[in-house]
């Protein structure tokens, strides 16, 4: 166990943690941000998705120890002052969930891939979320949230 | 089910109503759809209902949210619960004012005179107590086509609780004091434990281990170092031989169950219908053994107060989890609270209380409460299956399309959806339970995905047999008006009369009765490079009676399209002697993105009938929709479930 400093959503936080822990498991087992999910631990699912300097990234597959410093982003910290972030505001409008457990990972995903590519077409978007399951098969929706969103960011 | 109205409902001094149920929300939407039923009935705001669901001190008992009996029985209970509560609410407030019921109403959640112009909350009204009253035999029903709240699009209840990460599920609830569990695995089913040492882990600060016959498992104060404590056990286990998927089918049709055996569904003489049909058919169907998957493994928070027990976990029966716990440690079912939070979905793979009792276990021995969250690969092997099955089906027809003789066996997948919805005066329908090699249960729509991939193909066999279109065929055969409905709302949509396949594009079409609802399936495929199978498109045409939620009943009906994809191409559970050989997402390929086709759903919103539910029937069609669209392009019969995945086979049938 060591000391990290980890910059969660803006706010540094110490913890002690083993050197090989993802940081999925600090994230949900020491700070209690459960937003994130554990879905396979094999970097497959994309349930676990965070960004890191704006990037998303699988944080089962991340050591916790090697984000010290660097800038985190969660599920937890999209939403200000009680205003959704538009891409949550799209998945709640195109109601692009059934159980939910996929979708914090959904929306990290859409986050970090509408910042790189502001105007992506259908196809676009399906290549890049490929990596993320919804085993309720709610892609159709998402889709269309993931545009929704981006075409919400245009015009903001 | 009680018959008072106070374990349904209950509303408080400032409004706010209460309901109670036992069933469990894991992405069906009952919990929105429920509400708006009572909300409907009770004339108050959706926003007014607070749903108490699946937790088992404060709901009524229930055995379980399965088989698409939610809309038919819970929400008809709801719905009689709520309007009897109305009509006790203007009961006592003509009481109170003395005047004639007749004269007062009741909207939004209050109770006026018109007359008087006197109004009051019902919870001003009732000050909180008990709503003491039977529910009425005949209550006052809205009937469906006054519906203002049922039958609307009513956005999920809690909507932003999912798109913030704030909702918990089981896996992310924490109790101060607990600690993390981690069980010891056997390295194959039906495996005894002959070694053992636990040495190393109990040296590691903190941990304690766990040890009661072959139950090994470990608790720490953070999930690192359990983890860390689990691989330092030294284990040997001793595995019987056992079969693999390479002898399957035939193990199954040699295994069949002696005690317990299903009488057949025989009419008529199948093999005198035989002797005089023109065209003659006998066929073989397969389907493989499948993962539920649910993104959220199996997962509890157990905790003992003396000799009570409370247990959080996701669960389709919190009150057989329940007595399961009871049975478990000895201790009577009121010892036992089990609460479901909204769960990460389970589509039939969540039955059973496996990961409640083993944290129950570690709790009981820590002396801590214990969270124990599945690995994946502990949730792709220890969890259950979808039955792997045989279908063997001899059939005949008349050249003229009329179906004459229907011979039906299924060894081991299940009889649900077993029989036909065709005319056939000849029939012998049975099903032959077989011991199972792998643990098996409950699956979305159960055997009827299996038993309607079977007929539904060999429906198609049949009208190529005789040369005539499938759609005809199929109607040729068939009375059911509500049937015929959905094939040939299905079929118009599709296009189903402009179809041009050719060697690329196919196009298929498969319905069926399940479960009191009615599907049609349309299909388009493309044949990619020779080899691959993508499908394009999906026409659907359901029909559950009157529709509650039309946004979430569109939702229900796409998921099942696209999980009903996974089982028709390419999922399958490979084993061999005890062990899961691919328990991990990277070898047990579900649907993604790039598998979903364009969808498109037509709701039949039968008004006029008894609403049923959606969670099952509409995933039934897909694959021989599919398999028929294959054909149809490629002239390759698929009869094996999953069908293509390895991409299309050479030979032709
Ligand atoms: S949990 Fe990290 S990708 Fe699945
Ligand atoms: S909504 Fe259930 S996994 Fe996506």
């Amino acid at each position: 166990m060591a000391p990290i400093v980890l910059l969660v959503n803006g706010t540094e936080r110490r913890v002690e943690a083993a050197s090989d822990e993802s940081l999925l498991s600090v994230l949900r087992d020491r700070l209690q941000m459960t937003g994130t999910k554990y879905g396979c631990g094999e970097g497959q699912c994309g349930a676990c998705t965070v960004l890191i300097d704006g990037r998303p990234v699988r944080s089962c597959l991340t050591l916790a120890s090697q984000v010290a410093g660097r800038k985190i982003t969660t599920i937890e910290g999209l939403e200000h002052d009680g205003k959704l972030h538009p891409v949550q505001e799209a998945f709640l409008h195109e109601e692009a969930f059934q159980c939910g457990y996929c979708t914090s990972g959904m929306i990290m995903s859409t986050v970090g891939f509408l910042a790189s590519t502001p105007k992506p077409t259908e196809d676009e978007i399906k290549r890049h979320m490929d990596g993320n399951i919804c085993r309720c098969g709610t892609y159709p929706r998402i889709v269309q949230a993931v545009a929704r969103a981006a075409e919400m960011a245009r015009k903001e | 089910m009680p018959k008072d109205i106070a374990a349904w409902i209950h509303i408080s001094e400032n409004n706010a109503v209460t309901v109670f149920t036992g069933k469990v929300e894991m992405g069906q939407n009952i919990r929105t759809s429920l509400a708006q039923q009572v909300a409907e009935e009770l004339h108050v705001p959706v926003a007014s209902i607070a749903m108490i669901m699946g937790d088992t001190d404060r709901t009524p008992w229930d055995a379980g949210t399965f088989g698409s009996r939610t809309t038919p029985t819970m929400g008809p209970q709801l719905r009689a619960a709520a309007a009897s509560a109305r009509d006790l609410l203007v009961a006592t407030a003509a009481q109170q004012w003395k005047v004639s019921p007749t004269a007062l109403s009741a909207a939004d959640g209050r109770i006026t005179d018109s007359k008087s112009r006197q109004s009051i909350t019902y919870g001003q009204l009732m000050h909180g107590q008990q709503l003491v009253k039977l529910i009425e035999s005949a209550p006052p029903l809205t009937p469906v086509v006054d519906w203002k709240i049922a039958g609307t699009p009513v956005p999920k209840v809690d909507g932003r609780a999912f798109v913030t990460g704030r909702h918990k599920y089981s896996a992310d609830l924490s109790h101060p004091d607990m600690l993390f569990g981690k069980v010891l695995r056997p390295s194959g089913f039906k495996a005894t434990l002959t070694s053992l040492d636990t040495k190393a882990a109990e040296s590691i600060p903190g941990v304690i281990v766990v040890h009661d016959g072959d139950f090994v498992a470990v608790a720490a104060a953070d999930s690192a170092t359990a983890e860390r404590a689990l691989r330092a056990i030294k284990a040997k286990w001793s595995v019987p031989p056992q079969p693999s998927n390479a002898d399957l089918f035939s193990y199954l049709k040699d295994h069949v169950t002696a005690s317990r055996r299903d009488e057949p569904h025989i009419v008529g003489s199948v093999d005198r219908a035989l002797s005089d049909a023109d065209v003659k058919l006998s066929q073989t169907y397969t389907v493989q053994y499948i993962a539920h998957a649910p993104l959220e493994p199996r997962a509890a928070l157990a905790e003992w107060q003396g000799d009570k027990l409370t247990v959080y976990t996701g669960t389709q029966r919190p009150f057989a989890v329940r007595d399961e716990l009871a049975d478990a440690f000895h201790i009577s079912s009121d010892k036992v609270r089990v609460l479901v939070p909204d769960t990460g979905s389970a589509y039939g793979g969540k039955h059973t209380g496996d990961a409640a009792v083993e944290a129950a276990r570690i709790a009981k021995a820590a002396g801590k409460p214990v969270k124990l969250v599945w690995t994946r690969e502990e949730e792709f092997t220890w969890a259950y299956f979808r039955p792997a099955g045989v279908i063997d089906i001899r059939s005949g027809a008349h050249k003229d399309g009329t179906i004459v003789a229907w011979e039906f066996h299924n060894y081991n997948s299940g009889p649900a959806g077993i029989g036909t919805p065709y005319n056939v005066a000849n029939q012998k329908i049975e099903f032959h339970p077989v011991d199972s090699p792998l643990r098996q249960g409950s699956y979305r729509s159960l055997a009827a995905a299996a038993n309607h991939f079977a007929r539904e193909s060999h429906m198609d066999e049949l009208a190529h047999a005789v040369a005539m279109d499938s759609l005809d065929f199929r109607l040729k055969n068939l009375d059911d008006d509500r049937l015929r409905a959905v094939f040939q709302a299905a079929a118009d949509k599709f296009g189903w009369r402009n179809r041009k396949p050719s060697a690329t594009r196919g196009f298929g079409i498969a319905g069926g009765f399940e479960k009191g609802g009615y599907v049609a399936t349309c299909a388009e495929v493309e044949i990619v490079g020779g080899q691959n199978v993508h499908i394009r498109r999906v026409v659907e045409a359901f029909d559950c009676g009157p529709v509650i939620n039309p946004n979430g009943l569109r939702n229900q009906i796409m998921g099942g399209i696209v999980q009903g994809i996974g089982g028709a191409l390419f999922e399958a559970i490979r084993f061999s002697n005890g062990r899961i050989l691919n328990p991990y997402f990277s070898e047990y390929r579900v649907p993604r993105f790039a598998d979903a086709p364009e969808i498109e759903i037509i709701l039949m919103d039968r008004r006029d009938k008894p609403p049923m539910g959606a969670g099952e029937t509409p995933l039934i069609g897909l694959a021989p929709a599919v398999g028929n669209a294959i054909f149809s392009a490629t002239g390759i019969r698929l009869r094996s479930l999953p069908m293509v995945p390895n991409g299309l086979p050479s030979k032709r049938a």
